[in-house]
């Protein structure tokens, strides 16, 4: 899946099938993302498995993937800043 | 694939190309969750491994399994709905 644009390099592009195929790559990537999350949010706020997932389990659980989402973006200004003012790298 | 490569598939033979990838992708999509939950749920439920999967190891992993999946389709709600609000503030 690396590189659609392959399929289409030197030929007319079949643009129906190139949107089939980025949308259906954008839902699995939204997928594999939801596996990652669920993992490791599984392990933080699922004790035992019970009857139901209660509230409080629940609540943390979307908080922990709200806030592994601040995190990421964090991280990711953050490091911007960073090359920006060309530190950190050397 | 020849007419892959000539980018003249008939309308019936992107139809099955469609079909296909979604199929594929479901599958790994399956398969996914399937081996995250075996993890998951063995981690939770089976403390000791004895000579045979006993009657309350049996009903914990048929919970696991159970709030397994309801954790992931919170976190999928979760997810969506912030990208969704990401995407309104941009």
């Amino acid at each position: 899946m690396s590189d659609l644009s392959d399929f289409s390099s030197n030929k007319p592009a079949d643009s129906e099938l190139q949107d089939f195929l980025l949308a259906e790559k954008q839902k699995a990537q939204f997928q594999a993302q939801i596996h990652e999350f669920n993992d490791f949010c599984w392990d933080k706020c699922v004790d035992k498995p019970g009857a139901k997932l209660d509230s409080r389990t629940e609540t943390c659980i979307s908080n922990c993937v709200e806030r592994f989402i601040d995190v990421s973006l964090l991280i990711t200004n953050r490091f911007a800043q960073m090359l920006e003012k060309g530190g950190g790298m050397h | 694939m020849d007419s892959l490569a000539t980018g003249s598939l008939s309308g019936a033979q992107k139809e099955e190309l469609m079909d296909q990838v979604k199929q594929q992708i479901a599958i790994a999509n399956a398969q996914e969750l399937l081996t995250k939950m075996s993890e998951k749920c063995f981690k939770k439920c089976i403390n000791k491994p004895g000579i045979s999967l006993d009657n309350s190891e049996q009903k914990c992993i048929a919970m696991c399994m159970d709030r397994y999946m309801d954790a992931w389709n919170l976190v999928s709600r979760t997810y969506s709905s912030r990208i969704q609000r990401e995407r309104s503030n941009m």
